[in-house]
């Protein structure tokens, strides 16, 4: 027990730093969040299967999830790029580039919906070309996707740009000195180094589009069965003021974000235990 | 040190920053507070005003009146679970209903407190077509055509949408002899010439002057906006032959206002909506009169249409909503059909 007390102090202030976090994330996360499954819990078993059972709140999940995975997958590759363009080259304007990135955390959502809706609707600037090949984007999930994409952005190449700036760039000459094609290069160089940042920002970017409501209910055109996503039924709900079905789907959304969540933070774990075995 | 001093002094300057803003808006004169919905703000704007200097004449009391606006839904439940309105002047009774129903805060006759329902202002649905009507819409059975689209909210998560969809639904039964399958088949055509479903009134009314869709289902007032500060000459109101008298009904929260010490008057504001001057504004703001003498004066504002009330047709708000909105409703098995 005495030599266990000596091991904490090690570090000072072990048990006032802990016990600070968890209160903390008790009043700020756990206690909201504790509500909703004391909420949902006033209904009974085969009420709540009827309610996530139903064809719709399915496609609901479906799309939601769905679309968000997509818009994560897209921000990893394009936000790739964006970050190491913003890292490894100096052009002019580059300050300004900069912190473009970072208007999707800034701007209200609803207003980013506004404005991507007025673009890609048929008679919008960018959607009448797509119009002409033959393709609907808003009101339709394309919109849908084009909206989570962009609140997305920042997450991936915010979390990328650090770990880009600190990386080693000699390991890379060596590769290429030593005959390793550029594709090569990154694959086995550049992308085992950066892919625990890259998970992180996939799983920032996609937990953000999981929750979107205000800039998707503009673009989406909210159709029961299409393009209704998980938040809107739950809003839907509430109108109704049924409180406990509302809950119900929130508390379901909640444990499949947390699964995912989890999921994706395991990967990254093993990927780092993985990479350090390598290394040694 | 000096660092240190810095930083008690940064640190005071936030905690006085924090306690100020959290404290804004206390100690001031006697307040109301009236949460209203969405397209009444420049309504409520310029009466507040008037009320206010009214009051301040006849007992001397300087007021101050806050206003919240929102989607007729939010607001209800933001009064249910603790936003201390002293009155709520909503789009719809059901959501004032709720206010007795599920938290006790006014007694279950708040509708028969004041004249008229406790609609002291009215309004109907109207359609909202584009300049020179070019699809050529007359009536309801127009917005069934095929080629036509039609702008309208979500009923399920905008109060305005209700009245819209009740219209029609009344045209319906109206057209066919009350034959209830009739009307469902009706409302499905209606709601498959829909593109989008808005989430809000105001939502839509955007979509719509964004050049989307052929007929855009409106209150008359908004429609009256629209047309008068939104865009001149680009848009034409159609009045359909039959639709629904929209009654925006007010109360007073008992609750809320005998806590506050504020009964008496928001009682009294409430009751100046009544008055030839409240009347007055309220039509200026394009709702229509309940004030017979007022009315007379704003006839031309308001053409004549054959309306019908709520109670004639589907018998309550709460019954209304049980058969058409709820949960696997009318409303959704329209979208399972299909």
């Amino acid at each position: 027990m005495t030599k266990k007390k000596k091991k904490q102090s090690v570090i000072p202030g072990f048990s006032m730093s802990m016990g600070l976090t968890l209160s903390y994330l008790t009043l700020i996360v756990l206690a909201p969040l504790s509500m909703l499954f004391i909420r949902a819990a006033g209904l009974n078993v085969s009420e709540i299967k009827h309610i996530l059972l139903s064809e719709r709140t399915l496609s609901a999940f479906a799309l939601s999830f769905g679309a968000s995975l997509i818009a994560a997958l897209i921000n990893c590759i394009f936000g790739f790029i964006v970050a190491w363009v913003l890292v490894r080259y100096t052009f002019p304007g580059k300050v300004f580039f900069d912190a473009f990135v970072d208007l999707p955390f800034a701007l209200p959502t609803a207003v980013a919906g506004i404005s991507l809706t007025s673009l890609y609707m048929t008679s919008g600037w960018i959607g009448r070309y797509f119009h002409i090949l033959g393709i609907k984007v808003a009101y339709t999930r394309i919109g849908i996707i084009v909206a989570l994409t962009f609140i997305g952005l920042p997450f991936v190449v915010r979390t990328l740009q650090p770990v880009l700036s600190d990386m080693d760039k000699q390991a890379e000459e060596a590769a290429v000195s030593l005959g390793a094609s550029r594709w090569k290069t990154f694959i086995h160089v550049i992308l085992p180094e950066i892919s625990p940042a890259l998970l992180t920002g996939f799983a920032l970017a996609l937990a953000r589009a999981i929750g979107e409501y205000g800039s998707v209910v503009f673009i989406s055109g909210n159709m029961p069965n299409r393009t209704e996503i998980v938040p809107l039924l739950i809003m839907t709900r509430l109108e109704e003021y049924d409180y406990s079905g509302a809950t119900v789907i929130a508390a379901f959304m909640l444990i499949v974000s947390f699964l995912l969540l989890l999921m994706i933070n395991l990967l990254q774990g093993w990927g780092q235990r993985f990479q350090e075995a390598e290394k040694l | 040190m000096i660092l240190l001093k810095r930083n008690w002094i940064i640190s005071s300057f936030i905690g006085i920053f924090i306690m100020g803003y959290l404290c804004h808006g206390y100690g001031k004169d006697k307040e109301l507070l009236n949460v209203s919905y969405d397209p009444t703000r420049e309504l409520y704007k310029d009466f507040n005003q008037v009320f206010q200097t009214y009051w301040k004449e006849k007992t001397g009391q300087d007021i101050v009146i806050q206003q919240s606006h929102g989607g007729a839904g939010k607001q209800a439940r933001a009064v249910i679970e603790g936003l201390e309105a002293d009155v709520v002047t909503l789009a719809l009774a059901y959501d004032i209903d709720a206010m007795h129903r599920i938290s006790q805060l006014i007694p279950e006759n708040w509708q028969s407190r004041l004249p008229n329902n406790s609609c002291p202002y009215t309004s109907t649905i109207v359609f909202l077509v584009r300049k020179d009507n070019p699809k050529r819409i007359k009536d309801w059975n127009d917005l069934i055509r095929p080629d036509i689209e039609v702008i309208t909210p979500n009923p399920k998560t905008s109060g305005g949408a209700r009245w819209n969809y009740l219209a029609a639904w009344g045209y319906a039964l109206s057209n066919n002899a009350n034959d209830e399958s009739k009307a469902m088949e009706f409302i499905s055509k209606l709601y498959q010439n829909v593109p989008v479903l808005d989430t809000g009134a105001r939502g839509s009314t955007n979509t719509f002057i964004k050049g989307i869709g052929d007929v855009f289902i409106s209150w008359e007032n908004e429609a009256l906006l629209a047309i008068h500060k939104l865009g001149r000459g680009q848009f034409e109101i159609v009045i359909p032959s039959l639709s629904i008298l929209a009654e925006p009904p007010v109360t007073v929260i008992d609750k809320n206002v005998d806590e506050h010490g504020t009964r008496k008057i928001a009682e009294e504001y409430l009751k100046y909506l009544y008055t030839p001057v409240g009347q007055e504004i309220c039509a200026k703001h394009y709702y229509r009169p309940v004030d017979p003498n007022i009315a007379v004066i704003y006839q031309d504002q308001f053409p004549k249409v054959r309306l019908f009330n709520i109670r004639e047709v589907f018998g309550s708000w709460t019954d209304a909503q049980k058969k058409h909105f709820s949960d696997g409703g009318i409303f959704d098995q329209i979208y399972m059909d299909q």
